[in-house]
């Protein structure tokens, strides 16, 4: 399909967690997938996901690997979603416990908001099924971020400019592409 | 499993999606559970001795004090996961009243049932099981599981095994997938396995849940051979508190997971272990009642 995306290659930062989960998706759409690890596959992308996972490995992984300055310096400058432990990362502010992360969205995110595995459930945002997994609970919404939808009264997708967030994994869904992935291409593209 | 409501991946098995490319590490207590965290595991097992503990002391081994649990998961924001004895239904709801975020029905502890395992699609808390071959792992998940991982030998820092379950797995899926329904048919009834389990898996390619590997690893060499031969995250029991520097030895084996096919990664994280792996057993010194990977039915 849309022949103009066939240019665009979107990044999964593949240091952990749901990875290979966006590759239908993301080709439904007719845009390249990638898993990117290192500083070199940065450069070869148009955007990045960065997928669940576990939010303090991801973080320990990248500090290892001495990857936050350069993921600085990308995520300035091409456009960024970031997926439950990934909103976790862009959120300006991260408690329970308080960690590291590179505030792109003035956004406070709490982590595993709603408790453990078995608070986790499905949910249906604009007719689509999706879920939340252990997932964080956005607390407060900055100047400037759009909340595109809310669940239970909290948002769970939000974005400002070239930054996307959601709490919840709509790459869990087998009917490709989902609109969350049409939703960031479209933003690629603007 | 990936058995669909709707069309989307169950809720149990998008846990096991999101511990992808991790290690899960085997801890006794909450400041263990904290090293485990800080060095990088998506997830900690509690239980009550680590496998080589519970060769050495023998007698029963059972699901951990739940004082222990859940200091485990006061310690860490991390999923917490905790051991139940195969069969025993009871400890796996207490597990599950206490909140724990993944229940391992495991042959490391002594089993309760030599029969039956539980009927683990009552529970809203997923469940990982143990494997030895494709039958095993389509009983398991037939029965509920929404996460597998190969059994090796626990408590061995001895690889063998784990290598021989996950090389046993993916030969009888290859087979599977070039097997028309008939064959199919036959195969189930050789295998022990669910005919409708192994349609999926002839479907998919691979099991409909996640394979992870456990048993025996002792060294990030161990950790990347398991993930190129296609587990997806591994599991570390004994290899990790059982090391010289648990510190150094835990990173390493998170560095070395998480570029398994990088070997100059994986050489760095050997190189940065802070002492040597666990001592480990030759698999045939093992009496017959020894061997864990024989509990599970």
């Amino acid at each position: 399909m849309s022949k103009e995306y066939s240019n665009i290659v979107i990044g999964v930062l593949a240091l952990q967690g749901a990875v290979e989960l966006h590759r239908p998706h993301i080709e439904a759409l007719g845009c390249g997938f990638r898993t990117v690890k290192t500083p070199r596959d940065f450069d070869s992308v148009d955007a990045f996901i960065l997928p669940g996972g576990e939010s303090t490995t991801i973080l320990k992984l990248i500090a290892n690997f001495g990857l936050w300055n350069t993921l600085v310096d990308q995520f300035a400058k091409k456009p960024v979603w970031g997926i439950c432990a990934g909103s976790i990362l862009m959120a300006e502010k991260v408690t329970n416990p308080e960690q590291k992360s590179f505030a792109l969205l003035p956004i406070d995110v709490q982590r595993n908001g709603y408790g453990t595995q078995k608070e986790s459930h499905h949910a249906d945002i604009n007719g689509y099924k999706v879920s939340l997994i252990r997932a964080p609970i956005i607390t407060k919404v900055g100047e400037g971020v759009e909340t595109l939808e809310s669940h239970e009264g909290d948002p769970v997708w939000v974005q400002k400019g070239k930054y996307m967030a959601s709490t919840f994994h709509p790459e869990v869904n087998q009917d490709f592409p989902s609109p969350m992935h049409r939703a960031f291409i479209d933003l690629v593209m603007s | 499993m990936s058995e669909k409501s709707g069309s989307v991946i169950d809720i149990r098995t998008g846990l096991a999606e999101m511990l992808k490319g991790g290690v899960i590490m085997d801890v006794v207590t909450a400041e263990q559970a904290k090293v485990a965290e800080d060095a990088g595991a998506v997830a900690v097992m509690a239980l009550e001795r680590v496998p080589s503990d519970i060769r050495k002391a023998g007698g029963v081994a059972r699901m951990s004090p739940p004082e222990i649990i859940q200091e485990v998961m006061g310690a860490v924001s991390i999923p917490v996961m905790a051991k139940c004895r195969i069969g025993h239904f009871a400890e796996a709801q207490l597990l599950q009243q206490m909140g724990v975020d993944y229940i391992d029905e495991s042959e490391v502890l002594t089993p309760a049932d030599e029969e039956y395992h539980i009927n683990k699609r009552d529970f809203k808390v997923p469940f990982v099981c143990g494997a030895k071959n494709l039958g095993e792992a389509c009983r398991r998940i037939g029965e509920g599981a929404a996460l597998m991982r190969t059994k090796g030998e626990p408590g061995t820092g001895n690889i063998v095994e784990a290598v021989r379950h996950m090389r046993q797995i993916n030969s009888d899926i290859k087979k599977v997938t070039n097997m028309d329904e008939a064959e199919l048919m036959s195969f189930a009834r050789d295998l022990g396995a669910p005919y409708e389990i192994l349609m999926m898996v002839r479907e998919l390619g691979k099991l409909p849940v996640p394979n992870f590997a456990a048993g025996g690893v002792a060294t990030p060499a161990d950790a990347a051979l398991l993930m190129q031969m296609g587990a997806e995250t591994v599991f570390v029991g004994s290899g990790i508190f059982k090391s010289d520097n648990p510190e150094k030895f835990a990173k390493a084996i998170v560095k070395a997971t998480a570029h398994y096919n990088d070997p100059e990664i994986v050489l760095q994280a050997s190189k940065e272990l802070g002492g040597v792996a666990m001592r480990g057993t030759e698999i045939s010194e093992l009496d017959e009642p020894m061997k864990m990977a024989n509990r599970g039915w």
